[in-house]
């Protein structure tokens, strides 16, 4: 039991910045480049979308001239309509095969976890990879359209994959497939976290296993709708990878979207300007649906101090 | 909703689950079916079917015979680049998180809630908006087309998840903790190393499981910033599907495509847990 | 010696003045209860002292030396935390060591350090566990052994006994107690609870609104409330306070309560010279409940003062019997034997020990006399 003061050793005292300089360096330099790179990165792109850049980055001004060549373009105009579609499908479905799943899965039915496992195993696994089984799986002359006819019903169609109307479809049902586990896993936590005193209060007060879903449990669970659809669309608007596995943007430019818009002016016709011009685009349409998300949950946390 | 009772209704739900299930399973399975049917086979019926007789030579292929356009070492060479990409990436950027992670919560400093607000604001920036940037940084630096490239962008980039992910872990420790280690003597990296590291196992596996998934699974900036030989195995697998397009070989893709998917798959099995409250913590951002 | 010294001292977060002004002089081996509300300020003293929070103005002296620039690890002292902030990942033995760790001394001496706080607080058996295997009151001790093997010139204790139950808390308190009789520390505990106060402190300062109302021994506090915020906060049920006015009477003054009512009420004073300057002023009386007993009571050899008042309500605990009455018609809390149980409604006479009021300047809230 010695005194603190007496057991320093006798080293020359430094300055307190000196000493403490490896963890304000340690602090700083990844919060600070992690940072640095977002705002300086956005700052840049956005730049060279009002610039006449082609090949490489250039200085000068065209004003928003990038921006009407990428939206006059017919690309990008199906890429949008793709994505308004895409988006709205995919969220809606997904969303609602999310809660189906998860009202399934909350009747206390054997072997939760494996089925649960199983609703959640395509999240691990990559859009590339999901894309190309899918496109297996929905190539009429590969997949479900050949082995339905090779089991004898040779009138069967199921060709969306190459129909220019359909194609889009694919990529939904493809979608689904892969993430619709997520909106489960979080339907399902909010449904166990629903206080089972007012589950029993129900009961008493008479109400089915129908009513104390309707008017209980699935009222309670609509932050939980918004969480799971904001992000959902925030996955829709930059999906890519999958696009590229299953269609490629295809059959011609049927399912053409965003990103793979941004990736074939900035890369494959090399015109930086307008591919920047694309993908600051993009962020408007995220924006569009996140200041919107985050004024509802300013708002509610508001609301939540205050009570 | 507890309802114990055997009743119509519960048929009906076991039923429903079970089909469901069973939809979610085929692609997996009739990937898995096809990866032992020879490429033969397949052409002569669909891709859907049962193997007549079991073939592993399409795994052997995949892996090392392989052609994927000029080359033919089969995807080992990709998948030994995503994991020359992935593990150093998880590993520095859930380091780096955890620390930042702490010093956000734990140890206040003066711009801490500023900084940290732009760091989270990379969970949401898309990334379109950083690949020219990128390119140019990676070209000054001499970086393009290398893996090493890969490993400091995504160690950047993980960092806004993994920030996130320890500092909403960090915060709930309280901060007489940290305060009673003060007057015992002990620093910034003492208190991180001796008590608030021995209390992140759980957050640790989270953020390793997620960074490696989403790393691994990762396929714009391969494809953007690496070509030939030096492509992860998602560029790899966009490539063989070009590659093999007049000549359909199903077979042997169908064991590439298992062949990659596989240590992500691995790891949800084995870290499912784990892997569901990563999913979850990353959706109350 | 002063052990610690803290001199016009004040803390501002934005336009937020959490502490104004406060100067405290605390002897070695003083037993320093700082009590007050939440919010009081007494937490954000205590961490200042500490090193864990830096104040706006002001000195802070331990043993003699300026700490202000100082680091927490530094300034040889130790704390026990409200939480114990045990760290979880350690086992009592390596919690108790730590400290010793960061200061690099030696493992033989370490060893001899932990046995010995080991045995004083009678925890030997508990070293190889973790704290989570640990009883609310085993954390308890766990955290004064971490801070007392430091042997520090100032132990600070932050609502130490606030998370453990009613029983535990008791028994803790008292052993506390015990340990600064026996070790002679010098010790600044933070509470809110005004009984542990009273019963440990050898000097109370009340905190109210960042500022020390009072810094004096228990008996001065509870006898002698600076102010009206003294006298309502320290005992339990608080002092009595009504308006009143004080008047003159030939032998000397006289306090009116509810002046000019039917059941109106004269207190003759002895012995409040210092109120003379307020006679024909409105004052505020005051009265412990212990001070209002049953008819028959005699506080001493002189006869105490009877008065007839309504029951309103009586709340028997068992070790004695509150009623509720109204003096003057203003309500107030007696204290009377346990087996007294006036009925409600009716009227019952009372016995005031009238040595014992207070009398307090309705402007400033002091305490006149």
């Amino acid at each position: 039991m010695s005194n603190a003061a007496t057991m320093r050793p006798g080293r020359p005292a430094l300055p307190e910045w000196v000493r403490r300089l490896p963890e304000y360096l340690t602090i700083w330099v990844p919060l600070l480049l992690s940072a640095a790179h977002l705002v300086s990165f956005s700052l840049w792109t956005i730049w060279i979308s009002f610039t006449p850049s082609t090949l490489v980055p250039v200085a000068g001004w065209v004003g928003l001239r990038n921006y009407t060549a990428v939206t006059a373009s017919r690309n990008w105009q199906i890429a949008f309509d793709n994505l308004l579609l895409f988006g709205s499908a995919f969220v809606l479905l997904s969303a609602a095969t999310g809660l189906i799943l998860a009202i399934l899965l909350d009747q206390r039915i054997r072997g939760e976890n494996v089925l649960r496992s199983i609703f959640l195993y395509p999240l691990a696994v990559s859009f590339v990879v999901t894309g190309t089984v899918w496109s297996w799986l929905l190539n009429p002359g590969l997949g479900i359209q050949k082995l339905v006819h090779d089991l004898g019903w040779t009138s069967f169609k199921f060709d969306w994959l190459i129909d220019r109307d359909m194609a889009i479809w694919t990529i939904v049902i493809a979608a689904i497939w892969q993430s619709c586990g997520f909106a489960m896993a979080l339907f399902l936590a909010g449904l166990r976290s629903v206080d089972p005193d007012i589950i029993k209060a129900a009961q008493i007060d008479g109400a089915g296993p129908v009513r104390t879903y309707r008017r209980i449990i699935l009222p309670s669970l609509w932050p939980i709708t918004v969480t799971v659809v904001v992000i959902q669309l925030q996955f829709a608007i930059s999906t890519f990878d999958l696009v590229r596995a299953l269609t490629n943007g295809g059959p011609g430019i049927a399912t053409q979207l965003p990103a793979l818009v941004v990736y074939d002016l900035m890369f494959q016709r090399s015109l930086l300007g307008r591919g920047a011009a694309a993908a600051v685009l993009m962020l408007l349409i995220l924006l569009a649906v996140l200041l919107p998300y985050a004024a509802w949950r300013y708002i509610q946390r508001r609301r939540g101090a205050h009570a | 909703m507890p309802d114990r009772s055997f009743a119509p209704t519960r048929i009906l739900i076991y039923l429903a689950v079970f089909l469901i299930a069973a939809a979610w399973l085929a692609p997996l399975v009739v990937v898995v079916l096809n990866s032992l049917r020879t490429n033969e086979e397949i052409a002569q019926g669909s891709m859907i079917g049962w193997p007549q007789h079991l073939s592993w030579s399409n795994y052997a292929a995949a892996w090392s015979g392989f052609c994927v356009a000029e080359t033919c070492a089969g995807i080992r060479p990709y998948m030994l680049n995503s994991a020359l990409v992935t593990i150093p990436a998880t590993i520095f950027s859930t380091l780096l998180g955890a620390i930042a992670g702490y010093a956000v919560s734990l140890w206040r400093f003066r711009g801490d809630n500023w900084i940290y607000g732009i760091v989270t604001l990379g969970l949401f920036l898309p990334q379109q908006m950083r690949l020219l940037p990128w390119t140019i940084v990676l070209r000054d630096i001499g970086l393009i087309n290398t893996l090493t490239g890969l490993v400091l962008i995504h160690t950047i980039q993980g960092l806004s998840f993994t920030t996130l992910f320890c500092r909403n872990y960090y915060v709930a420790i309280p901060h007489e903790l940290i305060r009673a280690a003060r007057i015992d003597g002990a620093g910034f990296f003492r208190i991180f190393w001796r008590i608030i590291l021995p209390l992140s196992g759980p957050i640790l596996i989270v953020t390793v499981i997620w960074q490696f998934t989403h790393i691994w699974n990762e396929f714009l900036y391969g494809v953007t910033f690496t070509t030939g030989q030096q492509q992860p195995v998602t560029a790899a697998l966009i490539a063989l599907s070009a590659a093999v397009a007049d000549i359909p070989q199903h077979g042997v893709q169908s064991a590439a495509v298992i062949i990659a998917a596989l240590p992500t798959l691995l790891i949800y099995l084995l870290g499912g847990k784990y892997f569901v409250r990563g999913l979850t913590a990353g959706a109350v951002k | 010696m002063a052990a610690l010294s803290i001199r016009a001292l004040s803390k501002r977060y934005a336009n937020l003045e959490v502490l104004k002004d406060i100067a405290l002089d605390i002897e070695s081996g003083e037993f320093t209860v700082l009590v007050g509300p939440s919010g009081c300020g007494k937490s954000t003293l205590l961490n200042i002292v500490a090193g864990l929070d830096r104040p706006s103005a002001g000195t802070i002296e331990i043993g003699g030396r300026v700490v202000n620039d100082v680091a927490p690890k530094d300034r040889d002292i130790a704390m026990v935390f409200q939480s114990y902030a045990l760290y979880p990942s350690m086992t009592v033995r390596q919690n108790i060591t730590f400290g010793m760790e960061c200061r690099h001394v030696p493992k033989a001496e370490q060893d001899a350090a932990v046995g010995h706080v080991a045995k004083l607080l009678q925890i030997e058996p508990l070293l190889g566990r973790k704290p989570s295997q640990l009883s609310g009151g085993q954390r308890q001790r766990v955290a004064m052994g971490r801070a007392l093997v430091r042997n520090p010139l100032l132990f600070l204790f932050d609502e130490p006994l606030s998370n453990l139950d009613a029983k535990l808390r008791v028994e803790m308190r008292m052993e506390i107690k015990r340990l600064h009789q026996r070790i002679g520390a010098t010790i600044v505990y933070v509470t809110h609870d005004q009984i542990e106060a009273m019963t440990m402190a050898t000097r109370i300062a009340v905190m109210h609104q960042g500022s020390v109302q009072q810094f004096a021994d228990p008996d001065t506090v509870y006898r002698y409330p600076a102010n009206l915020f003294v006298a309502r906060f320290m005992g339990s049920p608080p002092m009595n306070t009504m308006p009143a006015r004080l008047e003159a009477e030939n032998d000397g003054p006289v306090v009116v309560i509810g002046a000019g009512r039917p059941d109106e009420l004269r207190l003759r004073l002895r012995g409040y010279d210092a109120a003379a300057p307020f006679v024909g002023r409105k004052v505020v009386f005051g009265i412990r409940p212990e001070c209002i007993a049953e008819g028959s009571r005699t506080f001493s050899s002189e006869a105490p003062v009877l008065v007839e008042a309504p029951v309103e309500l009586v709340e028997p605990t068992g070790a004695e019997t509150m009623v509720l009455l109204r003096l003057g018609g203003e309500p107030a809390m007696a204290r009377v034997s346990p087996d007294i149980r006036p009925a409600p409604g009716t009227s019952a006479a009372f016995a005031l020990d009238t040595r014992r009021i207070c009398l307090f300047d309705p402007e400033t809230e002091r305490l006149i006399a």
